[in-house]
């Protein structure tokens, strides 16, 4: 898969296949298109070359077919990207509601249910100003979780946060993981990786430049350049 | 932190203030002048000297005294500001007398003809003759009771979306975009022009007051307002053609003066249409200001959506919400509560353009007293009717910012 913004090739011969319930965590220097990466995953960015299969389906320009696929794949984002205007319990059930159809009643237990997992459902009714970073990004996971997604997709989510903040969002995905979820994970936390990935991607320029299984990616790197970002991030 | 010396300066000066002050009121309610001994410039100036050193004694850092301390830090600062405050007041004391004269104690208003009017004050007399046609025009007398009673109805009907249930929410907005104005139009048809259920016609020629400004306002902005949603999202869109049929629509009637707008609507327009085709001078002019200030409200708009973060966006797409559920539930919710106090400007000036419609022939408040200042019974009273009408148009120009800020009040979930 080729992605340029304009003249820019920002995904080079991008190859990669991530089996069910996989674990895969991608790393790299900043500007090396893993968030681009992942945000072609449900479309929020267009490839310009070759094919993404998502569960079968492979993206296209139909609407209603992005829709559809979107509809399964969550995301998390770096800046939490809540809905300011709508309480925590009113973000995470909203989709449910009006893009699966499912009754008001129903929604708000699956959405204090998901709340719960990740320990703010005693805030439930305050609204995402009133939360600290950490909390609002649980609450992102929860409301992507609430739409019983099939694969889910971080985009660096912890970046934004205070480094006290960090843990309790890592924990709620480790629990996620553990749950048996597939994730692909863009973060620069690198212990999160070696607590829960199956595999980790090195990319760099745009491409891919190393994958390997966890253990064997930092035991020991087969690049330069990775071994250069791993003595530097480590 | 108070030395002894600074509270000699402080009752010294505020003795002088005080004196200046008292000079200047008395001067100007008694007509009485103590100091007259002195030479006329100086006399004249003195009141001012006095308080400039007056204030230039009290000045001083922070003393702990807080009226003190407020004084000196917002109008107290240097002498150059003393001054000005000076100034201000004094010009306040010296212009209360006179127009507290002219408006009310040198004032009539008993009687009902124009010879009432003997003071060298106002001459409420000419509001109070004219009243019932500065509020409805030329609409006959013993009809009013038609005009009140729809405008009451609107009212209720409108405020009907307060007393719905949580069950009944989500029809708020179908209800006041799409039924709210159509039942409007229907009783304001049926009730004001008649023609129906044994209610005398009454062509629209003969509206006119405030009753019709009101009608032109509201259905105005009732209307501009979810047509300048339609147009700003098109202006955003990906799609070429809608896009372009946006900003040629918002660019036109931004580019045209709305007095010709007006013109073309009541001169120019009829011409295009059929000849068995007739359309309300009135009904042709709503519509054109609509359309007029559809474009405003839209570019409003557009600045609240280019406002919000691309991340909202992201975020709903990544939830599987097309389009139109986007909008609805996440972007417009967050836009629109961004542009309350753009749209609030849009709709306070449509309000006050409302009185152009006098070039075709609608008469509304200002229209009326245009028709009343040439009446030559009542020659060169324009004064009073044009601080009534102003008083009116501010009433209710301050109201609706007012409801403006409580609605900014009322939507702020954000810290």
């Amino acid at each position: 898969m080729n992605k340029w913004f304009g003249d820019f090739q920002v995904l080079k011969d991008i190859n990669l296949e991530v089996e069910k319930n996989k674990k895969i965590v991608v790393c790299g220097p900043s500007g090396s298109g893993k968030s681009t990466l992942i945000r072609c995953i449900n479309r929020l960015e267009e490839h310009q070359k070759g094919t993404i299969i998502v569960d079968g389906s492979e993206l296209s320009e139909n609407t209603k077919n992005i829709e559809a696929i979107r509809a399964e794949v969550g995301m998390v984002f770096q800046q939490f990207n809540l809905f300011p205007h709508l309480s925590i319990l009113d973000n995470c059930t909203l989709a449910p509601i009006w893009v699966k159809k499912m009754p008001k009643k129903k929604a708000e237990e699956l959405a204090l249910d998901q709340l719960k997992k990740v320990q703010i459902d005693d805030q439930a009714y305050k609204y995402p100003g009133q939360l600290s970073g950490g909390q609002q990004q649980r609450c992102a996971i929860a409301r992507a979780l609430c739409m019983e997604p099939k694969i889910m997709l971080f985009d660096e989510p912890t970046s934004a946060l205070d480094p006290e903040m960090i843990k309790e969002v890592l924990d709620a995905m480790v629990n996620l993981a553990k749950a048996g979820m597939t994730m692909i994970v863009v973060t620069h936390e690198m212990g999160f990786a070696k607590e829960v990935a199956d595999e980790v991607i090195f990319m760099d320029e745009g491409m891919i430049v190393e994958r390997a299984e966890t253990k064997e990616f930092f035991a020991n790197p087969k690049s330069d350049r990775t071994k250069l970002f791993l003595s530097q991030i480590l | 932190m108070i030395s002894k010396n600074f509270i000699t300066n402080l009752y010294l000066g505020l003795f002088l203030i005080l004196v200046s002050l008292i000079d200047v009121s008395l001067n100007s309610f008694f007509k009485l002048n103590f100091t007259n001994f002195l030479p006329g410039s100086i006399s004249f100036f003195l009141p001012l000297i006095l308080g400039t050193i007056g204030l230039y004694l009290i000045r001083s850092d922070y003393t702990g005294l807080k009226q003190l301390d407020i004084l000196n830090k917002n109008v107290n600062t240097s002498n150059f500001n003393a001054v000005l405050t000076l100034l201000i007041i004094f010009l306040i004391i010296k212009a209360i007398p006179p127009s507290m004269s002219w408006m009310i104690l040198d004032a009539n208003i008993s009687g009902d003809s124009r010879e009432a009017c003997t003071g060298t004050g106002a001459c409420w007399t000419y509001i109070k003759v004219w009243f019932r046609r500065f509020m409805y025009g030329m609409y006959p007398n013993e009809l009013h009771w038609r005009i009140n009673s729809a405008f009451i109805l609107v009212i209720v009907l409108g405020m009907a979306g307060l007393l719905a249930t949580e069950k009944l929410k989500k029809y708020l907005a179908l209800y006041y975009v799409i039924i709210y104005p159509i039942i409007a139009f229907l009783i304001i048809y049926y009730l004001i022009s008649g023609g129906a259920f044994g209610l005398e016609w009454v062509e629209t020629g003969a509206w006119g007051g405030l009753s019709l400004t009101f009608i032109v306002s509201f259905f105005c902005l009732i209307f501009c307002f979810p047509l300048g949603m339609i147009f700003a999202l098109g202006r955003r869109s990906s799609l070429p053609t809608v896009r372009y049929i946006s900003i040629g629509y918002i660019e036109f009637w931004r580019g045209v003066p709305l007095i010709t707008v007006l013109f073309m609507s009541s001169v120019m327009f009829p011409m295009f249409l059929p000849e068995d085709f007739f359309m309300d001078k009135l009904v042709r002019v709503i519509i054109a200001i609509t359309l007029f200030e559809a474009a405003y409200c839209a570019e409003v708009i557009r600045g609240g959506l280019q406002a919000l973060p691309r991340g909202q966006y992201d975020a709903a797409k990544s939830l599987g919400m097309g389009y139109w559920k986007m909008h609805i539930f996440v972007i417009l919710p967050q836009a629109l509560k961004l542009v309350i106090p753009g749209i609030a400007n849009t709709f306070l000036a449509l309000v006050k353009d409302t009185p152009l419609i006098f070039v075709v022939g609608l008469a509304e408040i200002a229209g009326m007293l245009a028709m009343a200042k040439t009446n030559p019974e009542w020659l060169g009273f324009a004064m009073e009717g044009y601080i009534f009408a102003s008083i009116i148009f501010w009433i209710i120009c301050y109201a609706m910012s007012k409801y403006s800020y409580n609605l900014e009040a009322k939507y702020k979930t954000e810290r």
